[in-house]
């Protein structure tokens, strides 16, 4: 943990989201708490309903938190801001999508795509026109490609569009939303290669939010597992590779598809049941187990937990 | 080994387009064994899905089969009297898929014969109809059961794909069920038919890892419990490590390496195989570049000189660009079409990658 000491770019404490009216609320995210350094890629990994994606939302203000806060270089960002620093986060905080195939509209030209978030910022066109092709020189297309409809590129080419879409705001942070999962095998290494290179050239943060922990492992330096709306376990990516300690993580862990047919046949499914867990007279809470390494888990639990990491276990 | 029970042979399939023929299967040669899991991987475009849509009769209107035949023999004599297409060769009497004119023949097949699990299941349940009506259709069109018989067999069926609650379930509606549920009971209207052979296009693409994990855990217990034939269709090699006895791997409509998937994941011979395996993120160093596949599949529109994968391969050789290589055999079980098989072809290493993987393989022997 060398880096520790890097500057805390967003800083999210017990964030509450909530859906549904007043009388049959839903919690899709139960206080959550976590920080992310610049420069690096945090992962939030789940599985679909876990809120990962919620979180990822309210971070860029699309759902409104209903508890807690999101802080942003030290500055509130949840509730009523002003005008001014509303402008400021879109500029900062940039999104990309899941599939490729439907964020971008069908029925404009990619230079239209691309530009639409500096439109209506008293720019000269001039000047948009140049961000716009530096931005898809950055990820790999030709500036003659500005001019097509997304319909004529292949899905890898769409997800470089939807990278450009964010790039050309210069943000300092970027929420990757699930960006590899409907591309092909071949694609997402050229993906996810794209988006290394950009982090090193920028200095770019991002948060990665993805079901599959194999891609999590390549491209995270650090890892928040999230399950039901919250974390149960938060470390770096080798730690929690090495020894994971929640049986959740444990679960999604053993998953993984490995290629390696030997290793495959032999393979013992975990699965996690949430029954498991006797927290009605010892409730949980947050735990650092090790250094950097959190645990959602009661007094019992991190017992258990301490005597498996000193033994070594995996 | 066992015979076969599917033989494609030269099959081509190509398709009019705006008034161009689009070459989507050249020359296919493949047979389906009685009882294996059969992996066919490919980017997509490389005609995976139009191979098996074949087997079902349920090529776009705008496709057709020019030459080549896919003789199914799963059925001995019983279709003689009913199709002109039926014969006898040296593995027994068989039908040929291929040249079938008539939707009656396909209704002999479909379903009863070759059944197809589709890739999305929120799409392909009927979301008016209740999950016990839809299973039960197909035990009332296939076996004639209807009323209390349908109704226990269904759920007979509900507990094999290990659907907690049947009775509950069997009144439920689509809507009601998770993902991983709906795709157990897309399989569960598959198994009712009791096919012979199961094709399953990417079946678990849109679930969960851990969801995807238990479907396919699923798979291979029903495969034994009801003697399937499955043929799996994926771009995920970590899937096909897990399901698969042998692996077919396709490009550009053609299958490039064909073998044991042992042998395709420790030997792999094909450079397009290599460079599947190089760019999984599970075997890639964080830090690091992953191996990417540089260039787009061929067009398909134009003919194909030489190997199709040349252009994308930095080690290709001059030949490769010039002709097509037939295949080299590499053991009784392993084939693959490069010409770095040839005894004149300059040694080439595959990448670092495999090295890995085949040191992982091996310790795990040595346990």
């Amino acid at each position: 943990m060398a880096n520790d000491n890097r500057d805390i770019i967003l800083s999210v404490r017990d964030l509450q989201v909530t859906f549904g009216s007043h009388r049959h609320p839903f919690k899709a995210v139960k206080g959550v708490s976590f920080d992310v350094r610049k420069g690096e890629t945090f992962g939030i990994v789940g599985e679909s309903g876990s809120g990962k994606t919620t979180i990822g939302r309210a971070i860029i203000r699309v759902y409104p938190a209903s508890g807690g806060s999101i802080r942003f270089h030290g500055q509130e960002i949840t509730g009523r801001i002003s005008r001014q620093l509303d402008r400021e986060i879109t500029n900062k905080i940039q999104m990309i999508f899941q599939d490729p195939m439907a964020s971008l509209n069908e029925r404009a030209k990619i230079d239209y795509i691309v530009s639409e978030g500096l439109l209506g910022r008293g720019l000269k066109r001039q000047e948009i026109r140049q961000r716009v092709d530096e931005a898809l020189n950055a990820v790999g297309l030709l500036p003659e490609f500005a001019t097509r409809f997304p319909h004529e590129f292949s899905g890898g080419q769409r997800q470089r569009i939807g990278i450009a879409r964010a790039l050309v705001m210069n943000p300092e942070f970027i929420i990757a939303d699930e960006p590899i999962s409907a591309l092909d095998v071949s694609i997402r290494a050229q993906v996810l290669n794209l988006m290394s290179k950009l982090q090193k050239e920028r200095g770019l943060t991002y948060l990665f939010i993805s079901h599959d922990l194999s891609v999590m492992k390549f491209i995270c330096d650090r890892i928040a597992v999230v399950h039901k709306g919250l974390i149960v376990e938060l470390a770096d990516a080798d730690t929690l590779f090495r020894h994971p300690l929640h049986p959740y993580t444990r679960a999604l862990l053993s998953a993984i598809p490995q290629p390696n047919p030997d290793a495959e046949k032999h393979k013992v499914l975990e699965i996690y049941d949430p029954t498991a867990h006797h927290y009605q007279n010892d409730p949980p809470a947050m735990v650092e187990i090790e250094p950097g390494h959190l645990l959602f888990c009661n007094r019992a639990e991190m017992d258990a937990a301490h005597e498996r990491l000193a033994k070594g276990e995996s | 080994m066992s015979k076969p029970i599917l033989s494609v042979r030269n099959l081509h399939v190509k398709f009019t387009l705006r008034g161009r023929e689009l070459h989507a299967l050249r020359g296919i040669d493949l047979d389906v064994l009685d009882g294996e899991s059969l992996a066919i991987v490919g980017e997509s475009g490389s005609g995976k899905s139009v191979l098996n849509k074949n087997f079902i009769g349920l090529l776009d209107q705008n496709g057709f089969i020019p030459e080549g035949s896919i003789r199914y023999y799963g059925m001995g004599d019983k279709m003689r009297n009913y199709s002109d297409c039926a014969g006898e060769d040296e593995n027994g009497p068989y039908v040929d898929l291929a040249s079938f004119k008539r939707k009656d023949e396909w209704l002999r097949i479909r379903g009863s014969e070759i059944c197809m699990i589709p890739q999305d299941p929120m799409t392909s349940l009927n979301p008016l109809k209740t999950i016990g009506w839809q299973i039960s259709e197909a035990l009332r069109l296939h076996h004639g059961m209807t009323g209390r018989m349908a109704k226990e067999e269904t759920l007979r069926i509900l507990q094999d794909v290990r659907i907690d609650n049947p009775e509950r379930r069997f009144k439920q509606y689509p809507h009601e069920l998770s993902g991983g549920m709906r795709q157990r009971v897309v399989i569960a209207i598959a198994i009712a038919c009791q096919p012979r052979i199961l094709i399953c296009d990417e079946p678990t693409t849109a679930l969960d890892v851990t969801i995807q994990a238990q479907v396919l855990t699923l798979l291979r217990e029903l495969k034994e419990k009801y003697s399937l034939t499955i043929i799996f269709i994926t771009h995920d090699l970590g899937v096909v490590a897990n399901i698969a006895d042998r692996v077919a791997v396709m490009y550009a409509g053609d299958i490039v390496e064909l073998g044991l998937v042992n042998e395709i994941f420790y030997e792999p011979k094909h450079p397009y195989t290599w460079a599947l395996l190089s760019s999984l993120p599970q075997l890639g160093n964080r830090g690091e570049d992953l191996y990417a596949i540089r260039g787009t599949p061929p067009n398909l529109f134009k003919a194909v000189q030489g190997d199709a994968f040349a252009a994308r391969n930095p080690q290709a050789l001059v030949i490769d660009k010039l002709e097509q290589p037939p295949y080299f055999e590499v053991s009784p079980t392993h084939k693959a079409r490069t010409w770095l098989l040839d005894p004149r072809a300059p040694k080439v290493e595959p990448p670092a990658v495999i090295a890995k993987l085949k040191e992982l393989g091996g310790a795990h022997h040595g346990e």
